[in-house]
């Protein structure tokens, strides 16, 4: 103390009642620092609450009533939206299809996106070239390919049909057949995300030390299979497990193709969640049965998802 | 067991020599390592070796048996690389046995769930795993078994990447700078372990360093290499004292050698900045030459005696030595010399200050880096020790 009170005694002090001045200037500084704060996050704030927090809730709030698209007034009507859901038979179809759906679209992209990654990868010349032809469909317009689509499956003048019966081999009215419309919808579904799914193995492939591949070799993991078991596909874990998340989520959105291809026909052999979705808010009217939907749909995409992280979680390897 | 026969082994990488036409040969037994700074060409040779590259020219023999067109399988040796190479997704247990598993197990037998079901396969596995767990327990790994590599710390994962290698007994251990991700005191203790395990193993190791610490302590014999030519081959000691090369000398010790370019004045002494100094070179009159002297060879001149003088540039304590950099006149880099603290108390920067070294502990390199041994001494190895007389006389 006594050393302080020396030094405080020492130095002229230009301002004597300096302490209450100094505390008032970091005041000062503090709220500076909270405004700057504010209008930084501000904006962003806003637009989140305006464009998807309130939507939300807003969905809920008319998911308990029976409001009409466009009507004046509404009435809460509690769970009975749910409750018609659950008995719902034209609701259980979509469901069903939807899985089956995603059932057949995860694997079908995983696997043909990690084979062309692979062969794009063990390749030397054209790299580039077949990345791009394969990450076209990805970015091409949806709704575009899926007229293109139609057009190759036309039953009489489609050129699918036209070559199988070049070959000998039956044909069908593929989009209009009960037992082919779902998995031709689930090809297309592959072609279109495939590009995708490849192009994130391609990076999982780059960041695969090369090191690992010489310990294999020198260890006697030489042969393709045994690299491949060995080293390739366990470092590809992580990469392997964000594909199958939102390659299912994709799948389980799935909405342009069917709606322009199919409208969810013949009967319901098609229709899918998101198209009863649409159907039941905007050309029925029905805005607060839709909006249970969206919950019902919403849930098991969350569900769907958690699940398969925890589920591969334990058998993948983040490094 | 086999000693490895390099002969003429020659690699580029894009019309870019990496290695030229390198011979070498390892003895049975030996620990010998590859010495050289990043880019000599080192680890290629190592990989020629082990298989992972192939090269251009020249020939491998791995216990007299050549093994060029081998896969790195069929070649039984072993590697430990830099970045332990473990597999990440594997416990330890399951990345020491896979060596053995890929050599004792068929394809059928490795399957998941089928394979332990074939005939032999419980039995093989279960002689793999008292192989691995024995070997473990003798590197004091044995805890961690059922860990995984990201679990570990850098001292355990080297040990089990060690390990791999070691499990199946190979004739031959290929280390890849596998010290340098470790911190310097893990180190020091890590290279102690290495040594230990030659001798308990007595394995030809082939072990590749940029570390001359590392080279010194650990091996039979040094084989430097720069530019992808081998410069010399000889024991960690001689390659000191004795080097053959004026880069050899250059990169081995540490402070860095002093190198002071001299010509030859007749045949008993060479001149530098005008002084004459007695070094005998058998040279003609006029030849340029280099000196080569140690730090610890320098030391303070009697206050009577002449020698490299000047004022003190630097001078950096080590506690029971000091590092003395030297602005010597007529020299266009600072001497270095370093002193035994005790020796030389009171140096400060800027302090004037004649240095001197005895003539036996000079190299002499000629102008193509060459080194010359003195005709004065032809027969013996080296210049004889004169004393301190180096400064003979001054020049008239």
């Amino acid at each position: 103390m006594s050393v302080s009170a020396q030094t405080v005694a020492a130095i002229p002090d230009p301002l004597p009642d300096r302490t209450p001045r100094r505390s008032s200037a970091i005041r000062m500084r503090a709220l500076r620092e909270e405004l700057a704060a504010l209008a930084l996050a501000g904006p962003a704030t806003a637009l989140l609450l305006a464009l998807f927090i309130l939507p939300v809730v807003a969905v809920f709030i008319i998911a308990l009533s029976d409001w009409q698209f466009g009507a004046r007034t509404l009435r809460f009507v509690g769970l009975a939206n749910f409750a018609e859901i659950a008995g719902d038979e034209g609701f259980h179809a979509s469901l069903l299809n939807t899985l089956l759906y995603v059932l057949m679209v995860v694997p079908g992209t995983v696997l043909s996106g990690l084979g062309i990654a692979l062969a794009i990868e063990s390749g030397r010349s054209l790299r580039a070239l077949y990345r791009a032809i394969h990450f076209l469909p990805f970015m091409a317009t949806l709704a575009a390919m899926a007229i293109a689509w139609e057009a190759l499956l036309h039953p009489t003048i489609g050129p699918v049909n036209q070559a199988l019966a070049g070959l000998g081999l039956p044909t069908a009215n593929w989009l209009r057949n009960e037992a082919t419309v779902l998995p031709v919808l689930a090809v297309i579904g592959i072609w279109q995300n495939l590009g995708f799914a490849m192009v994130l193995f391609l990076a999982g492939l780059k960041s695969i030390p090369q090191d690992l591949y010489d310990a294999a070799e020198i260890d006697g993991a030489d042969g393709w299979l045994d690299r491949l078991r060995t080293v390739t596909l366990p470092m590809l874990g992580p990469v392997s497990l964000f594909v199958v998340v939102v390659v299912a989520l994709r799948a389980f959105e799935v909405f342009d193709t069917v709606q322009i291809l199919t409208e969810g026909g013949p009967g319901r052999a098609s229709e899918v969640l998101l198209l009863t979705l649409y159907r039941e808010s905007f050309e029925f009217l029905h805005a607060g049965y839709g909006a249970a939907v969206t919950i019902v749909v919403l849930a098991i995409a969350v569900m769907l998802t958690l699940a398969q992280a925890k589920l591969l979680d334990r058998k993948v390897h983040y490094q | 067991m086999a000693g490895v026969g390099i002969e003429a082994i020659s690699k580029s990488y894009g019309g870019i020599p990496v290695l030229r036409g390198v011979s070498l040969d390892v003895r049975d037994g030996e620990f010998l390592t590859l010495l050289g700074p990043s880019g000599c060409g080192k680890s290629t040779l190592l990989r020629i070796i082990a298989g992972l590259e192939i090269q251009d020219g020249g020939e491998i023999a791995i216990g007299g048996r050549p093994v060029d067109g081998a896969r790195p399988k069929r070649r039984d040796v072993a590697m430990v690389f830099q970045s332990y190479a473990l597999y990440p997704h594997m416990t330890v247990a399951a990345n020491m046995a896979l060596p053995l598993r890929m050599r004792r197990l068929s394809r059928w037998q490795r399957l998941p769930l089928i394979g332990p079901l074939l005939p032999g396969a419980r039995a093989a596995t279960a002689r793999i795993e008292e192989e691995v767990r024995r070997t473990a327990a003798a590197l004091e790994i044995g805890h961690v078994l059922e860990r995984r590599p990201g679990q570990l710390s850098g001292g355990q994962r080297q040990r089990v990447a060690v390990g791999r290698a070691m499990v199946r007994q190979p004739a031959v251990f290929l280390m890849d700078e596998p010290l340098s991700n470790l911190d310097a005191k893990l180190r020091v203790t890590m290279r102690a372990e290495i040594k230990e395990l030659h001798r308990r193993l007595g394995t030809t190791f082939i072990y590749v360093t940029h570390d001359q610490a590392e080279a010194m302590t650990l091996s039979d014999r040094v084989a430097v290499m720069l530019g992808g030519e081998l410069l010399q081959v000889a024991a960690p000691q001689e390659i000191y004292a004795d080097p053959a090369d004026r880069r050899v000398a250059e990169f081995i010790g540490s402070p860095r050698i002093n190198l002071i370019p001299a010509k030859v004045r007749d045949a008993g002494a060479v001149e530098i900045a005008g002084e004459r100094i007695a070094v005998a070179t058998g040279l003609p009159a006029g030849s340029q030459v280099t000196l080569g002297i140690r730090p610890e060879a320098l030391f303070p001149a009697m206050p009577d005696e002449r020698g490299f003088h000047g004022h003190v540039r630097l001078v950096e304590h080590l506690g029971s030595d000091l590092y003395v950099h030297l602005d010597a006149a007529g020299m266009a880099e600072p001497l270095i010399a370093r002193l035994r603290a005790e020796r030389a108390p009171d140096l400060a920067i800027g302090m004037p200050l004649r240095l001197t070294a005895r003539t036996g502990h000079i190299l002499l390199f000629d102008a193509d880096g060459r080194r010359l041994r003195s005709n004065a001494s032809a027969g013996s190895s080296d210049i004889p020790a004169l004393g301190p007389e180096l400064f003979a006389e001054p020049v008239p």
